[in-house]
């Protein structure tokens, strides 16, 4: 994080004074040219007196002092966001890989999805190799045209079609799968349960977490709940795709992800494009964000400009990656992206102010501000990210010989992958996306750990050396 | 921690080559081998301080320039704690966690003849290192920022050393007793490098 300190002065000079047209870009451009406009109007306010005074350095000095704040302010509450984005990836993953541990369901081979129809129980290592190329060939072009069949329903307004679907594939998620985990954790711990008390936890399980999912509820309960899913989500890729496929699956997302979000013509970025241009929020419930949006400071503001302030937020990743995952997992799975986006939509006009400690909307126009707040930015972060470390770092800890070794090596790796990708983010200030890095170093990580590291440990540990 | 896992890993590599070029039959061969392998391993984490150090440095510099007043918002000592402290943990806890979750399971400890105190002394010798590791750094990021060679020297030579004795394991006596040794002067060495001193102890425990 500290790195960027070289790097920001020239980039925040640079945007200052050359996207001043672009108005669209991102919301950093809007604060830069908030804060150009803010210098250049104190420019013009302390003109008369400088002019008098004959020393229009003055104004420049604040030019410079207004941006080195504003610098500092950006890393150190880029910082606190890196933490905030570690707790939530941390606990996923804790709770992935303690199920994985515990139940032994998530890693019996109970057969496959029907996105990866060939089998890796062949007889040759070529004849595998084949099989799993072929499965993550077929996952990853179903991949590619539910995003693109999102991207366009996105950008033709069937926001009907859109929240139908999300609604059945959340619904799917928080009853059925979670159904099953629940069944399954009793079995594991040999638990007697009657089915009216699973009923009656099941139902009031789904229902809340539908509420807090696609309507209002408590940040943390809906970031809890976020995570459930992403988790749940996660162990059904662990349980269902066999081991070289999910390797394969995992490289070719991140590259795919990589490609769809900042090739001008990918269809994430398109879909990130097209939110900014209709000043819309992309995907709350599909997306994981550190803060809620406090417009307790803009009560007396029109209605117009709080819609509009409460758009802007820093995003790191797209929702749709995520949801196509998400919707791919089952057969009979009609898609969470729809419902996600569905309920981003309606989240666009109301917004709650909640209890959430200060947040100021990095957006605000500026005549509401008389004084500089300090601009919080939440992070967000697309639950498919989620989904696909769990997914790493759950197969990790199922599959390596090295065990915990392994595992733990993982974690640290993707965990530095997400501190780098927020570094580039608080450099470039525009969408990015957030699986490339952290995977490439995760995978790098388990293959590494698994087949280098684990026998040398072994061996030092079987004779009780230390280095 | 990301720093010492790299360096595990190039150890860990360098060993792996050197198993496969070599005659697997041979074990006094692999021993010697395995030992090879240890030593270039703790010369590697030191290596990787030293690099983790700069990159420190270069942080706290652009910190510096930033900030309102010209001074970075966390001391050069803190970041050596915590560097220290990580590397601490994330040693300890590749050396040990295996171990502990083997723990859980059924088994005897020690029944084809070795100690039955494996897993006691394990946990005290992981104890250690940790401590260790973090004074190392304290100690290491002091020597580097005052240019005391003879400091950073003796750290190296002092994580070899206590490398080297967990060689003589089990004989713990032989081990255990002089590492503990090693772990208290270092750790008092540590305090009076980060500017402690008994005055300092007396008057926090008077609670003035």
């Amino acid at each position: 994080m500290t790195e960027l300190s070289a790097h920001l002065p020239q980039f925040q000079h640079g945007q200052l004074t050359e996207n001043f047209p672009d108005n669209h870009l991102s919301n950093a451009n809007d604060t830069s040219e908030r804060r150009h406009h803010d210098n250049s109007e104190r420019r013009r306010n302390d003109n008369p007196e400088s002019e008098t005074n004959g020393q229009p350095q003055n104004n420049i000095q604040q030019v410079v002092e207004q941006d080195e704040e504003d610098e500092e302010l950006t890393l150190k509450y880029g910082a606190k966001h890196v933490i905030m984005l570690f707790v939530p990836v941390t606990l996923c993953m804790v709770v992935v890989v303690a199920t994985i541990k515990s139940v032994s369901f998530y890693t019996r081979k109970d057969g496959q999805l029907i996105y990866t129809p060939f089998t890796e129980e062949t007889e040759t290592v070529g004849q595998r190799a084949l099989n799993s190329i072929l499965n993550a060939a077929i996952m990853i072009s179903v991949i590619i045209v539910m995003t693109i069949l999102l991207v366009v329903l996105y950008k033709y307004r069937c926001y009907k079609v859109i929240h139908g679907w999300l609604i059945i594939s959340s619904l799917l998620l928080l009853f059925f799968f979670s159904f099953i985990y629940l069944g399954e954790v009793f079995k594991t711990y040999n638990v007697a349960m009657d089915y009216i008390t699973v009923a009656l936890i099941i139902w009031n399980f789904g229902v809340v977490g539908m509420i807090c999912i696609h309507w209002k509820g408590p940040l943390r309960l809906q970031q809890a709940y976020l995570i459930m899913i992403s988790a749940l989500m996660a162990l059904v890729f662990i349980k269902y795709l066999p081991e070289w496929t999910a390797w394969l699956i995992l490289a070719v997302i991140s590259v795919y992800d990589l490609v769809a979000v900042l090739c001008p013509k990918g269809p994430l970025r398109m879909l990130v494009e097209t939110a900014q241009e209709r000043n819309e929020t992309l995907f709350p419930a599909l997306i994981y964000s550190s803060t809620m949006i406090w417009l307790v400071n803009m009560a007396e503001e029109d209605p117009e400009a709080q819609r509009k302030a409460s758009k802007n937020s820093t995003y790191d990743k797209q929702a749709p990656a995520n949801q196509t995952q998400n919707e791919d997992a089952e057969a009979d799975d009609g898609g969470f992206s729809q419902e996600w986006q569905q309920q981003r939509d309606n989240r666009i006009g109301p917004i709650e102010s909640t209890p959430e400690s200060r947040a100021a909307v990095q957006a605000l126009p500026r005549n509401s501000q008389t004084s500089e707040d300090p601009e919080e930015r939440g992070v967000k972060l697309g639950l498919g990210d989620f989904i696909f470390y769990s997914v790493l770092v759950g197969k990790a800890s199922a599959t390596a010989s090295g065990d915990w070794n392994t595992t733990l090596a993982c974690f640290v790796a993707i965990l530095i992958g997400l501190c780098l990708t927020l570094l580039l983010l608080a450099i470039f200030k525009k969408a990015l996306p957030a699986l490339p890095i952290s995977i490439t170093f995760g995978l790098v990580f388990y293959f590494a750990t698994d087949n280098l590291v684990q026998p040398f440990m072994d061996q030092l540990a079987f004779h009780q050396f230390y280095i | 921690a990301f720093f010492w896992l790299v360096s595990l890993l190039l150890a860990s590599l360098i060993w792996f080559v050197s198993v496969h070029l070599s005659d697997r039959e041979d074990s006094r061969l692999q021993y010697a081998l395995l030992i090879f392998g240890a030593a270039v391993s703790v010369l590697l984490q030191e290596a990787f301080r030293f690099a983790y150090f700069k990159l420190l440095k270069k942080a706290d510099e652009g910190l510096a320039t930033i900030s309102e007043d010209g001074r970075s918002p966390i001391s050069l000592r803190q970041m050596a704690y915590v560097s220290g402290l990580s590397f601490g943990i994330i040693s300890g806890v590749f050396s040990v966690i295996n171990i502990l979750a083997d723990s859980i399971g059924p088994g005897v400890v020690g029944i084809h003849g070795d100690s039955p105190y494996y897993f006691i002394t394990s946990a005290f010798l992981t104890m250690a290192l940790v401590l260790l590791h973090t004074f190392w750094g304290v100690i290491f990021f002091d020597a580097c920022e005052r240019r005391r060679y003879w400091c950073l020297g003796l750290v190296v030579a002092s994580h070899l050393l206590t490398s080297g004795l967990t060689f003589l394991n089990p004989r713990y006596e032989a081990s255990l007793v002089p590492i503990f040794i090693i772990t208290l002067g270092t750790g008092a060495w540590a305090f009076l490098t980060a500017g402690g001193s008994l005055h300092n102890i007396l008057k926090c425990l008077s609670c003035k």
